[in-house]
């Protein structure tokens, strides 16, 4: 008989994301994905004047502040037709790229690998046979008995306290935990490093962005950093050398460490290639503009239909592609707003609430159904590396298939590009666009140095509001997918904002014609081993890196439970 | 001996960004020394690691639920601060407590954790408190400037500066 299976984080605030199950022998056969906080940014942004727009969009979350930034310029300045001096790009994509490497990195080891890592195992685990492991695999210095002996203590240590704080969330000892006690100490030895090796990425965005936890030098027309390498209080040598250092040891954390354990990992568990398809239209922006305009960009990327990056493939080609303004609507038929009119474009969007308890068949969800000309689309990490692969990014079709063949020495058998449609495709495609961007964050260090070599020292255009109404939509591949911020401007004022987030897409519920979002076909087959521990639906959720409980901030000394999972 | 003022919270939805609103009134009425940092952390998580790390003591100031009725102050001290919290479905549940667990991990944390929250009344979408929350804020400016007394810190009134 069917069970249905509830998985509802216990948030500080109504419920953040829930996702119900219907799950028959052992797997799932139906899914409903709900997000549980409705948006409210548009109203808090209408009257409001756009070159202020930015500093609240950035409080929209907590992780993504730099994010929602960029893309709120990027969306006035579109209105306006207004040009951003190359030097504030290369200072933005820097930025960008600091910010997604970070995150990338604290997905992985901190929030999603002990989906797969059983720390309790690590325990038992032999540290002499765990370096071994770790020295067949790369050549990372830290790769060294002292290390995993020290980590294994520390991690005693802190278990003995009883404050397992980040660990808390575990499924220890859960029948679909596979890897050796090695390779649990190896990675979890590495999830401590990756502590140290996230807060270096984000030493750059703290230093470009002029301050820390959030950004304060973003601009409607460029950055507010004056570049001057001679005054202490602006971007100097000594500063942009620091933030070149920090790069290159990141970069080093990446390729010896990160990728191989992506790959490792990977091929332990080979078979969650076989889960977690979803949906496979991929959509992913061009990102990193080389020129004033946005029609040059370092990352190229565009739309995938059906998975076929051959045939399936369109380009976007920039900020003002009229095949990305036109194919984006939102439907909101099974969401809690006041429907009627059909899908909806951005500009014209509405947002007015209408609660109905869930319906399975009606609404039941605060999130609305974003589509590209009428299909579901998935975003994300794997969205952006097989949209840059089906364009040609050479350096990304090179470690799509660096990692991919590391995977099929380790199993002794071919594994291909169609692998990455799955679960763990999505982690292998995370790292991917991981060493990408470092491998880009060098790259536009050194633009940024050549520029201020050849004496231009501009990072700021100013922006002059025409009277009547202007319209324009700004972009960014953020480390959850593909973000964007359409605002209707009138007489210098805002008249409409709708910010389309990334997990919108990913998490949305069934749309105007009834096809179900991304979240809920990946779910679709997936096994559960145990209805009350459903370790397999979370793996395939957090594989999304899902992003809805956005800027919730509540120190809470009354509930303490992990996920709250309820068997109907 | 450095010293931490954070203000947490998100100021879009209404009461959720009281110690922001407690700390900004605190920064705006009172001057401290230079070893005090006092600093809006909003909704940041990861970001703030290297903020925290660097600071001898943390006066965090922040929306807490405890089951008590909304608009009740507390200070949470020590082993008070919640230690362990839920699972986290998505990085922006990183609360303070993960934060601190992280930087145990790798030898940081701060000697001294204090909380001085406020319960909180809505929630909704707003950047206005409600008036029984904005109603608290003198009462909070008035608890941090007590707690940086407790550490040694007088704060001086800006007037008087």
């Amino acid at each position: 008989m069917a069970q249905r299976v509830v998985v509802d984080p216990v948030t500080r605030i109504e419920g953040h994301l829930r996702v119900d199950c219907e799950v028959d022998g052992g797997k799932v056969t139906k899914a409903w994905a709900s997000g549980q906080m409705w948006r409210g940014i548009e109203l808090i942004l209408q009257g409001k004047d756009p070159r202020d727009a930015w500093v609240f969009a950035q409080r929209i979350c907590g992780v993504c502040t730099t994010v929602h930034a960029i893309t709120s310029v990027r969306a006035v300045e579109n209105a306006l037709k207004l040009e951003v001096p190359l030097n504030a790009q290369y200072i933005r994509n820097m930025i960008q790229g600091a910010h997604n490497v970070h995150d990338h990195i604290v997905h992985f080891y901190h929030l999603s690998a002990l989906d797969f890592v059983d720390i309790a195992s690590a325990l038992k685990a032999d540290p002499a046979a765990t370096a071994k492991l770790a020295q067949s695999i790369s050549d990372w210095p830290k790769n060294s008995v002292q290390e995993f002996a020290t980590a294994q203590k520390k991690l005693q240590a802190f278990i003995n306290s009883g404050q397992l704080g980040i660990f808390g969330s575990g499924y220890w000892g859960h029948p679909a935990m596979k890897l050796t006690p090695e390779a649990n100490l190896m990675a979890a030895a590495h999830y401590l490093q990756a502590l140290d090796y996230q807060r270096r990425m984000n030493k750059v965005v703290a230093i470009l962005g002029s301050k820390t936890p959030h950004i304060q030098n973003m601009a409607v027309g460029g950055v507010t950093n004056p570049i001057n390498m001679n005054s202490q209080s602006t971007l100097t040598l000594e500063k942009l050398m620091y933030i070149k250092q920090l790069i290159d040891e990141v970069g080093d954390f990446i390729t010896a460490v990160y990728l191989p354990d992506v790959a490792a990992i990977g091929a332990f568990y080979a078979d969650w290639t076989q889960y977690g398809r979803g949906v496979v239209n991929y959509l992913s922006i061009p990102d990193m503009p080389l020129d004033t305009k946005g029609t040059v960009f370092a990352l190229p990327a565009g739309f995938i239909e059906n998975g076929d990056l051959a045939k399936g493939f369109t380009p976007v080609k920039g900020f003002n592609d009229p095949y990305f303004e036109k194919g984006v609507k939102e439907s909101v038929k099974h969401s809690w707003y006041q429907g009627g009119k059909g899908p909806l474009h951005p500009y014209d969007g509405e947002t007015i609430p209408q609660f109905t308890d869930w319906q399975d068949e009606g609404k039941y969800s605060w999130i609305k159904s974003p589509t590209f000309y009428d299909k579901r689309a998935q975003v994300g990490p794997l969205a952006n590396v097989l949209g840059m692969y089906a364009s040609g990014h050479q350096r990304t079709q090179y470690w799509v298939h660096a990692v991919l063949d590391t995977v099929s020495k380790h199993l002794g058998s071919k594994v291909g590009v169609d692998a990455l449609h799955s679960t763990i495709g999505r982690h292998a495609a995370r790292a991917v666009r991981c060493v990408v961007l470092y491998e880009e964050l060098q790259n536009q260090w050194k633009l940024l140095m050549e520029n201020i070599a050849k004496g231009d020292t501009t990072t700021f255009n100013k922006p002059v509001f025409p009277k009547g109404e202007i319209r324009g939509f700004g972009f960014h591949e953020a480390p959850r997918g593909m973000l964007s911020h359409w605002v209707v401007i009138e007489n210098g004022k805002i008249k409409n904002y709708q910010a389309v987030v990334p997990t919108t897409w990913n998490a949305g519920p069934r749309d105007e014609t009834g096809q179900i979002s991304a979240y809920e076909a990946a779910l679709l087959d997936n096994p559960v081993a145990v209805a009350d521990q459903p370790l397999e639906i979370i793996r395939t959720l957090h594989s999304f890196d899902p992003c809805l409980a956005c800027a919730v901030h509540l120190t809470d000394t009354e509930t303490k439970s992990h996920y709250q999972v309820k068997v109907l | 001996m450095s010293i931490l003022v954070l203000g947490l919270g998100n100021i879009l939805l209404m009461d959720e960004g009281v110690g922001v609103r407690a700390m900004e009134a605190f920064d705006a009425a009172w001057t401290v020394p230079d070893h005090v940092s006092v600093v809006d952390g909003g909704t940041c998580g990861m970001d703030m690691l290297d903020l925290i790390a660097s600071h001898d003591h943390l006066i965090a100031v922040d929306a807490v639920k405890t089951g008590a009725p909304p608009a009740t102050l507390v200070v949470l001290r020590g082993d008070e601060v919640p230690a362990y919290f839920k699972g986290k479905l998505s990085p922006h549940q990183l609360g303070l407590s993960d934060l601190l667990a992280s930087l145990k991990l790798q030898d940081e944390a701060p000697q001294s954790v204090t909380v001085i929250g406020c319960v909180p009344m809505a929630l909704g979408t707003g950047l206005m408190l409600s008036p029984e929350i904005e109603a608290q804020i003198p009462e909070m400016v008035t608890l941090i400037a007590e707690e940086l007394e407790r550490h040694g810190v007088t704060a001086v009134p800006r007037a008087a500066s």
